[in-house]
Parts: C-alpha cells; sequence; structure tokens
C-alpha cells in the first residue's frame, strides 16, 4: 500500500480526496490530510455567506465523519513545518514526522499584505478564513458601540469588492481604495468598472480609484490611512484585500523549484521538480500563472490523483479564467479574453446606464467566432455566451442580437442548450460536459434534476452553470418524451395549481383524501403546509381543522422564537389604536413578563410566550376585543396606513380608514406566501405601500392600485395596476388580483415573483385584472367574497373549544413547564440566553 | 451543551430495563408530536396514524439545543419516518436517528410500544 500525504485542507486539497475516495483503486492508498485550519475544508467561495449563516455546518463540504467512513486520516489544526524531500518525511509544527510516497501540496494562498507602516495594528484584517470574518465581525460591533462606523478596504478587485459588501452589511459606512484607475483591473475595462462604480454607490459604498496608499496610521490601533499624494483618510477599520500570494514557504525551504514571484512550479502533470511531490489549487504555479479560482485547482487535483494512480490525464495548456459573479448584488461576469484588441478583432459594445447595464462582446474581424467579453449589472447572457466562446461556435448572422436580444424575427444566442455540441463544458468548476448530463438521464443512471447534480455533480459548486443544467435536464428529459413539471415534493407529482384545482373540482375534503387519491406516502413538512393552504383558501378553514398538517407556526397559532418560546401579534388594523387597548396590552405583557416591541408592521409583538401561556394570554387579548394578527400564518399581515387627510396637512384622502377598511376585508385569508398592504395618503408615500404586495396611494381624482412589491432580501416596487380608482373599483380590483394569484402562484412565491414568472407581465396582468380579457372577473369576485365572508378568528376558536387547547401543553404526562428555559436580563426587558 | 446532549442515548429494545408508561394512546396528536418528561429528559413521541406507527425521539434538536422537536412536522423521506425542527427545518429519520440532510447532528431513539391503549416508552435508566 502506498502513502499519500495532503498538506493543506482547503477547497482544492478536499477535492482530491473527493476524487480519490471514489476512485476504483482507492484500496491501494493510504491517505492522510493536514489541515492547519481547526475545522475540516469548507466553501471559501461563499465565505460571506459566514455572517448571515451563522454556522459553519452549512459551509463545510463535507462533515468530519465522511473522512472516517471513506478511510481517510484528517488531522486538522496541524501544520506540516517541514519536508524532507530525500527521506520522504514531512514533520507537523509539533515535530512529529510521518512518511509519504507522495506528498500533495494544497496550501492554498494568503493574502498578499502590501509592505507599508502599520499594516499589524489592531484594526487591520485579512479576508480569508472563517476567523478573520469573526475578528472582522467582534470588531466592527465593538466599533459601532463607541460610535465609530468607518471601514476601509485595501483593494477594488473581486475579493476587495466582497469583503467591501461584508463591511458594509456589518453597518459600516464603507470606502474601497484601489490603486489602479478601475475597479477589478484585471477583469474589467473603463466603461465597465464606471458602470459597477456607479451602481456599488448607490448602495452607499464609496469608491476612491487611482490611490497610492503610504501607510497606516494610529498608535494603539489603526486609525486612518495616509497616502501618497500627501492626502490623510481617518478609517476605523481596515481590511486589506490586494490580491493573493501563494503559501510555498515550505517547498522554498524544501528546494523546489518555485518561481520568483512566488507559487510552486509544476509541470502538466501537476508534478513540482521533485516527482514525489505535486502541487495544486492556488499554491501550484503553471504555465508562470496562478490561478485564483476553484475551476482551475479542480482540474488540477483531477490531474493529479489520475497521474499519481497511473492515468495519463494531462492539464489543459490553456487556463480558462471565465467567471460569473455577484459582487455587492451586481452581476459581473467576464470571458475569454475581456480586453483584446487589435487589427483582427471587433469590439461591440452595448451600455445602457439608466438600467445599469454594460455589455461587451468580441469578436473576429469576419464575424465568426467569439473570443471574449465582459457583462455588468446583467450576465444573463453568460451561459450562452460562454458556450459560443468556449466551444468556438460559429457566430448567428447579426452578431449583436447575443448582446441586445433579437428584435424581431428569430431569437439571439443558439436556440436550445441541446444544440450544444457534446463535448461542450457546461460546468467548469467541475469539468462536466453536455454529454455526461445527457447521459446520465439517456442510461436511465438519473431521472431528475437532484439525481443529475448528485451524480455528475454539475452546478454542485459555484451553481453559475444552474440554469443551463436545468435547461439540459428538462430538454433530454422531454426528448425522451417525459413531461417535466414543478412538482410539490416527492409526494404529490402535481404543482401546486393543479392540487388546487383537484381538490376544487371533486371537493376533497381532507390532506388524507388528497394523499389516497393523488399521493403517496405519509407527506412532509414541505407537502403538508401547501395543502393547508389550498384547503384553506378555497374553503376557508382555519388552521384548526386539520392540525397535523399545518406548518409548525400555524399549529400553535404563534411564532416560535429561538428558545422554543412563542411570540404574540394580535392584529391592529391600519396601525390605529385607542389608549384603552395599548394599555391592555401592556397590562397583559407585565403579567405574563413579555418582551414587548413595535414591530415593522405597525403593531406591537409580545415575545417569550411558553405554550401553555398562549391560551391564557389570548383569552385576556381576545376579551378586550383584539384577534389574531396571523402572523405567523402564510396570510394577510398588515396593511400599514399613514396618518392621511384626517390630520396630516398634504393628505388628499381618508388613507387610515380605508387601510383599516381593507386590513378588516381580507384579514384570515391564506395565500401561497404572506401578503402585505399599504395604504398612503398622498404622494410622498409615508406607508410605504409600494414596497407592498399591494400599495394604495391617494392621487387627484382617487386611489393609485400598486400590485406585486415587498421589501425583504429582494425589495421591488410595486408596479401601477389602475389609477384614480374610487373605494369601490379599487377593492374589486383587489378581490380579482388577489383571488387570482392564489390560485396560480407556486408555493411560497411572493407576488413579485409570481408577476416575474407570469407570461406578459404587469400588461397581461392589467387585462386580466381591469379589462376582464379572461372573462372570470366575476367569478374571482364571487369566490374572494365567499372567502371573506366566512373569516372567523381562530384563537377565538381555539379557547372556546377544550379539546383544540390539548395543543397547549409542553408535557403530555406532566404539568410542569419547560425547566429548560434560560432568559437574560436585555437593557429593562429580558431575552433568551444566545445560542 | 454537551451535558445536555449526553443526556440522551439511542435505547434498542433488546436493551430496555424499564418500560415506562407515558399516557393514553388517545393524549398523543394524530400524526403530530407530544412530548414527555421522564426524570430528567424530555422526550417526543409521535403517532403516524397511516401505518398506526410510533416513534420517539430526544425532544432536544442538536442544532441549537433547544427543546423543541416534539413541535415538529412530521412527514416520510422515500418512505423513511422523519420529523422536520420547527426552528430550522432540520430533518431527522426517527428510525434511527439520522440527519437526512447529510449533516453531522443526530438524535437518540427509543423504542415505543402500546398495551391496552397506554404508551410505554422503553429506557435503559
Ligand atoms: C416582528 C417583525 C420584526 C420587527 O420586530 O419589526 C418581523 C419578524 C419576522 N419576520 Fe419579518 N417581521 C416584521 C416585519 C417585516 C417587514 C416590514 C413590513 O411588513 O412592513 C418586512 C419587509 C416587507 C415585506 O415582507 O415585503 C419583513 C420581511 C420578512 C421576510 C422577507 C420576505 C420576502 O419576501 O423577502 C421574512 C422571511 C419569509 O417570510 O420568508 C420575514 C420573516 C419573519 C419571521 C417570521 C422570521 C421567523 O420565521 O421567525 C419573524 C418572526 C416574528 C415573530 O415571531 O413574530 N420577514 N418583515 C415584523 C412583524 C410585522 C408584523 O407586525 O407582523
Ligand atoms: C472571499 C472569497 C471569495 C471567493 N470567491 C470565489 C469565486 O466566486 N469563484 C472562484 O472560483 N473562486 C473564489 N475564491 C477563491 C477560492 O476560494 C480559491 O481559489 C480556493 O479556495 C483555492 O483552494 P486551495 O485549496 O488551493 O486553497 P485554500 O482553500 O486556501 O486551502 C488551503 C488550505 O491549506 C492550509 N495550509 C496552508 N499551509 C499549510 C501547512 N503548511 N500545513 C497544513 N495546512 C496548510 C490553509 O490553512 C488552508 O486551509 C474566493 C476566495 C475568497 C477568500
Ligand atoms: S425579525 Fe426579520 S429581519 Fe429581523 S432577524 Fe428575524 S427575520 Fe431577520
Ligand atoms: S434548532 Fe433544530 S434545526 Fe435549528
Amino acid at each position: 500500500m502506498q502513502k499519500i500525504i495532503i498538506v493543506g485542507n482547503g477547497m482544492v486539497g478536499y477535492k482530491f480526496c473527493e476524487k480519490l475516495a471514489a476512485h476504483p483503486s482507492r484500496d491501494q492508498f493510504e491517505i492522510l490530510v493536514f489541515g492547519e485550519e481547526a475545522r475540516p475544508a469548507y466553501d471559501r467561495v461563499h465565505l460571506s455567506d459566514y455572517f448571515s449563516l451563522k454556522s459553519d455546518q452549512p459551509l463545510l463540504l463535507a462533515p468530519r465523519a465522511w473522512y472516517e467512513e471513506n478511510n481517510i486520516q484528517l488531522r486538522t489544526s496541524e501544520m506540516i513545518s517541514e519536508i524532507n524531500s530525500t527521506s520522504k518525511l514531512v514533520l507537523t509544527h509539533k515535530g512529529e514526522a510521518f512518511h509519504y510516497d507522495y506528498l500533495v501540496l494544497a496550501t492554498g494562498s494568503s493574502p498578499f499584505i502590501p509592505p507599508m507602516e502599520g499594516v499589524s495594528k489592531p484594526g487591520v484584517f485579512i479576508y480569508r478564513t472563517i476567523e478573520d470574518l469573526e475578528a472582522i465581525e467582534n470588531y466592527a460591533l465593538k466599533m459601532k458601540a463607541e460610535g465609530k462606523f468607518k471601514a476601509a478596504v485595501l483593494g477594488g478587485g473581486l475579493l476587495g469588492l466582497e469583503a467591501a459588501n461584508a463591511t458594509k452589511e456589518l453597518g459600516m459606512e464603507t470606502h474601497v481604495i484601489e490603486f489602479a484607475p478601475r475597479l477589478m483591473p484585471r477583469q474589467l475595462d473603463q466603461s465597465a468598472s464606471d458602470l459597477l462604480k456607479s451602481k456599488i454607490e448607490e448602495l452607499g459604498i464609496k469608491v476612491h480609484l487611482g490611490k497610492n496608499s503610504k501607510l497606516i496610521t494610529g498608535k494603539t490601533s489603526m486609525t486612518g490611512i495616509e497616502f501618497f499624494n500627501g492626502e490623510c483618510h481617518t478609517y476605523d477599520m481596515l481590511v486589506i484585500s490586494a490580491g493573493i500570494r501563494p503559501r510555498d514557504e515550505l517547498a522554498v525551504k524544501a528546494g523546489l523549484v518555485t518561481g520568483s514571484r512566488g507559487g510552486v512550479e509544476v509541470n502538466n502533470k501537476m508534478q513540482t521538480s521533485d516527482p514525489a511531490i505535486y502541487a495544486i489549487g492556488e499554491v501550484a504555479l503553471y504555465n508562470n500563472g496562478i490561478y485564483g479560482l476553484v475551476a482551475p485547482g479542480y482540474e488540477m487535483a483531477t490531474v493529479a490523483l489520475d497521474q499519481i494512480t497511473g492515468g495519463n490525464k494531462l492539464m489543459s495548456p490553456s487556463i480558462d479564467m471565465s467567471t460569473k459573479l455577484k459582487l455587492v448584488g451586481t452581476e459581473v461576469a467576464t470571458f475569454g479574453d475581456p480586453f483584446i484588441e487589435g487589427e483582427e478583432v471587433t469590439a461591440i459594445r452595448y451600455e445602457n446606464k439608466q438600467k445599469g447595464i454594460y455589455k461587451r462582446i468580441n469578436i473576429t474581424k469576419d464575424g465568426s467566432r467569439l473570443l471574449g467579453g465582459i457583462l455588468v449589472g446583467d450576465a444573463s447572457d453568460y451561459n450562452s455566451l460562454f458556450q459560443l466562446y468556449l466551444n468556438a461556435i460559429k457566430l448567428p448572422e447579426n452578431v449583436e442580437d447575443l448582446i441586445l436580444g433579437a428584435r424581431g424575427g428569430e431569437s439571439g444566442s443558439f436556440g436550445s442548450a441541446l444544440d450544444l455540441p457534446d463535448s461542450a463544458q457546461i460546468c467548469s468548476c467541475e469539468s462536466v460536459s453536455k454529454g455526461t448530463i445527457c447521459d446520465a438521464l439517456k442510461s436511465g443512471a438519473c431521472t431528475n434534476l437532484k439525481e443529475v447534480i448528485k451524480t455528475t455533480k454539475a452546478s454542485s459548486c459555484c451553481g453559475g452553470c444552474k440554469p443551463m443544467v436545468v435547461d439540459l435536464v428538462n430538454e433530454t428529459l422531454k426528448s425522451m418524451g417525459q413531461e417535466v413539471k414543478e412538482t410539490v415534493c416527492e409526494h404529490f407529482h402535481y404543482s401546486r395549481q393543479e392540487l388546487y384545482d383537484l381538490i376544487k373540482m371533486n371537493k376533497i375534503a381532507g390532506f388524507d383524501e388528497v394523499l389516497d387519491k393523488h399521493g403517496n406516502g405519509h407527506g412532509c413538512e414541505i407537502c403538508k403546509p401547501v395543502m393547508a393552504s389550498i384547503f384553506a383558501s378555497i374553503f376557508m378553514e382555519t388552521a384548526n381543522r386539520q392540525v397535523p398538517i399545518q406548518d409548525s407556526n400555524d399549529r400553535f397559532l404563534a411564532n416560535i422564537q429561538r428558545n422554543g418560546t412563542y411570540s404574540v401579534v394580535p392584529r391592529v388594523p391600519g396601525g390605529e389604536i385607542t389608549p384603552e387597548k395599548l394599555v391592555v396590552l401592556g397590562k397583559v405583557a407585565k403579567k405574563y413578563d413579555l418582551y414587548t416591541k413595535i414591530t415593522g408592521g405597525q403593531r406591537i409583538d409580545l415575545f417569550g410566550a411558553q405554550l401553555h401561556e398562549l391560551p391564557l394570554i389570548w383569552n385576556e387579548l381576545i376579551e378586550a376585543g383584539f384577534e389574531s394578527g396571523h402572523a405567523y400564518g402564510k396570510s394577510l399581515r398588515t396593511v400599514k396606513s399613514c396618518v392621511g387627510s384626517t390630520w396630516c396637512r398634504y393628505g388628499m384622502h381618508d388613507s387610515v380608514s380605508f387601510a383599516i377598511r381593507i386590513e378588516e376585508r381580507y384579514k384570515g385569508l391564506r395565500s401561497p406566501h404572506k401578503l402585505k398592504g399599504g395604504v398612503s395618503g398622498c404622494i410622498r408615500e409615508c406607508a410605504e405601500a409600494r414596497g407592498k404586495d399591494f400599495g394604495i396611494i391617494a392621487v387627484e381624482g382617487g386611489w393609485n392600485l400598486y400590485v406585486c412589491g415587498n421589501g425583504g432580501a429582494t425589495p421591488k416596487h410595486a408596479v401601477l395596476l389602475a389609477s384614480q380608482l374610487d373605494d369601490e373599483t379599487c377593492i374589486k380590483y383587489l378581490d380579482r388580483f388577489l383571488m387570482y394569484y392564489i390560485r396560480t402562484a407556486a408555493p411560497l412565491m411572493r407576488t413579485a415573483p409570481w408577476l416575474e414568472k407570469l407570461d406578459g407581465g404587469i400588461a397581461y396582468l392589467k387585462q386580466v385584472v381591469v379589462d376582464d380579457s379572461l372573462g372570470m372577473g366575476e367569478e374571482l369576485e364571487r369566490e374572494m367574497e365567499d372567502l371573506v365572508s366566512k373569516y372567523t378568528c381562530e384563537w377565538k376558536e381555539a379557547i372556546d373549544n377544550p379539546e383544540m387547547m390539548k395543543r397547549f401543553k409542553h408535557f403530555v404526562n406532566s404539568d410542569e413547564s419547560d425547566d429548560q428555559l434560560v432568559f437574560v436580563p436585555m437593557r429593562d426587558q429580558k431575552m433568551p440566553k444566545p445560542w | 451543551m454537551e451535558e445536555l446532549l449526553k443526556n440522551y442515548q439511542t435505547v434498542q429494545v433488546q436493551e430496555v430495563l424499564n418500560w415506562v408508561s407515558v399516557g393514553n394512546t388517545v393524549d398523543f396528536p394524530e400524526n403530530g408530536g407530544g412530548c414527555i418528561k421522564y426524570k430528567s429528559k424530555q422526550v417526543a413521541v409521535y403517532y403516524f396514524k397511516r401505518t398506526d406507527s410510533w416513534y420517539a425521539c430526544q425532544n432536544l434538536c442538536p442544532h441549537k439545543m433547544e427543546m423543541v422537536l416534539s413541535r415538529g412536522m412530521i412527514g416520510d423521506a422515500s418512505g423513511i419516518p422523519k420529523v422536520a425542527c420547527p426552528l430550522h427545518k432540520k430533518t431527522f429519520s426517527l428510525e434511527d436517528g439520522g440527519n437526512l440532510n447529510g449533516e453531522e447532528y443526530r438524535i437518540a431513539t427509543y423504542p415505543v410500544k402500546i398495551e391496552d391503549g397506554i404508551v410505554y416508552i422503553g429506557f435503559a435508566d
């Protein structure tokens, strides 16, 4: 048995292990991996997600157990400090020696720190590991607590912008400082950079180009940067992201050949100057280059493994550096040679400053081949352009259509993904070809997208090629005579709309009956709530009728909080509340010791109620005239209002009264996702109505009705559906719009993405709702009337029924309450003990 | 944290030393979960009506160490009975306690038997 030692358990080192674990000659090798970091390899490409995930688990490429199961010895928190190539030994920092037959260096790189004064001061960071992120977050919190908010990022390349987005998200005023006259100087031309800059600045990040920093100021910690032009700026923290430096220190010490600017030299077998030692990933210097992307690293891992196991795969002679990324919310993609110019080349550019789009393609003079290009603001053409470039496919007649879209006549780029040659590389991270993907289906090895991704690994890394893979899978299945559709989950091979129709037409009474007639298995946490929502939308049944299929929050008519307690949110229609009711809320909160907060939806949330307290609390609230606020359901939440013409000197109509009327009308209405509304008394829009699923704004002569907006992660302004409506017409249109949405949307799809998917978009929606082009206007109104007339407060219903009350007990066999709850003080109130 | 987890170890039927009666079958929800207390343990008990089968596991979700699993939704994944935690919807097999999202977390499971309408959970302590 031969022993392979891998130094470095990063993305590429892991890929080597993964390939080896699945290799037919796996059993001939003993594998030992050393990783200096504390955790097993994780997805550095999605490093920034760590801030929102708050856990390293989802980022791990494989859990520790995977290494065990595959008999790979993984030693984390252990660094190799020396290689003795004559006796084939490596030495750990603890002084232990290990023998190898093959050594694979996958030590990656570290951020390049420019040689300037002050870089080691507290407050200066790099951006490479989870620990770096934690340190940055902690420092930012500390700064903010001291009222300091300015963060600088040195470097306006890909990683710098990634870091800048992170400090911005942490609530810091962020400044990007770049030496070159443009952002991402290695990928973008001046126009692309200008556009990216203006988009980034719109989001509040400041960009300073052509700035040469001299030193970092500050005594005990950094306080600013001094530039060579004499300028001096204060910053409270700094993240350096000025390029990468291969970690070749081991190789240098061992006398392997390394490049003058760093990196371990390798041939096209990934062999270093010592044939028993291989180098892969960002530490390897191949063709005089270091490649700071995962795709080339993965190819290197594949080649090295193949060579060690006796194969003859060689590294491609030229490395493709095409990428598609989302930087600070802006799509940026480059492929081939983005800058190429000269006699033989024509560059076609399209720029739309208003929409924030820049596209450039470089083609041969004769217009036959694509050589490279840049896309900023809209990279939806990336996959097809990249395929045209990579496979040197002959370009269509009107080349400009490739970036402008076809203006009349046939479509611009190639028609269907199936037209690509079999050799076309679809996923460059995992080098998966079109042939591999199609064969996986044709051979019967896979039957759907999920299986294809699992088996071929296509789109399992950066996900950039996912749309292409989806297309290929769908097209291939179609060509095999199989219908492809969006089904709810493994238990129902129908879409939500089909299930809605089936249940409605056949008057199906409950979940068990749908499962018997149209599904299989027991159901799961995906299909049960979908079905609960459908039953509610057809029969207006409350969450009390079919308790087991309600999503876990609906089951207890409350939102679960981080420690397993619940929140209580009574409805406050339009945000209008009497002093008497405020007093009741205060009294109840005090009595049950609940944390109290005004929500973003103009009402009051009481947090920290235990399961058994919920009915007691609601009993008191209902007594005082409150009703459920459905804060837990996929249902109408709030209709926000501004004070309007009753008090406001600019108000045109009475927005509060109208908001209350609308909230009262649709309260309890369940829908594919939550629904929110707003009513503003004039175009100053203080109710933020256009950030809602439906927004109503007072104008001269009536109300303007806007639909399909939302806040949240992907904010969208609602768009105008109809203008100058009177109260009744406005409600009529709302009825039609909401009912049409409820009938046709996919599960958990809010109105904005629904509209995006609707063929014909807002123009079509106008036809349906306003012009009644489908002739179903009255039917939709009738259905809505029927639903809203059946409203009951489900909390009242639950409290009045002892059988229903059995749910609200922590233990079945004891009246005790949960003894594991721990609260800690929080200003003048309390909060759960942090995780 | 670790201490809390240690309190829960899977018990196989043959290891049961003590069948503890935890209530009548009718006290437990159909197609859902309820929580019972035994000494210092909180155990979630589920009844799958379609197959008339019962399962029990720790109430503690190993993800964030909260006592919540009994309040999760149940169902099956390719035929394996499972529960989804109400907090972040991580899913666990009720047969062997394994995590079904491919993560490291596991939960302890306990045998259940029904005699004369009474639910018994098997413990080894
Ligand atoms: C309490 C509140 C925050 C606050 O303290 O202000 C809140 C709290 C939660 N929001 Fe929110 N959102 C609250 C107003 C908002 C708003 C503002 C608004 O409604 O005007 C938004 C942006 C507007 C919008 O929805 O378009 C908002 C966008 C979200 C989103 C993102 C929705 C999206 O489509 O992108 C989620 C996640 C989701 O629903 O999938 C979310 C989910 C949640 C959940 C349910 C997360 C969870 O599963 O635990 C939180 C539970 C609260 C609880 O236990 O009661 N919350 N949330 C606000 C309750 C309003 C109310 O009175 O009902
Ligand atoms: C924020 C960020 C965003 C990125 N975004 C993208 C992207 O969108 N697309 C893309 O293609 N690429 C992206 N990258 C680059 C990508 O992450 C790297 O190309 C990839 O991680 C390189 O893999 P590697 O295994 O060579 O190095 P690494 O992942 O850095 O792994 C090397 C490992 O070796 C360890 N090590 C080093 N020396 C020793 C030693 N002596 N003993 C033991 N262990 C040692 C290190 O601690 C490290 O864990 C991004 C990188 C960052 C930081
Ligand atoms: S309340 Fe909303 S924004 Fe705040 S943490 Fe919860 S989900 Fe996120
Ligand atoms: S606490 Fe259970 S999934 Fe997070």
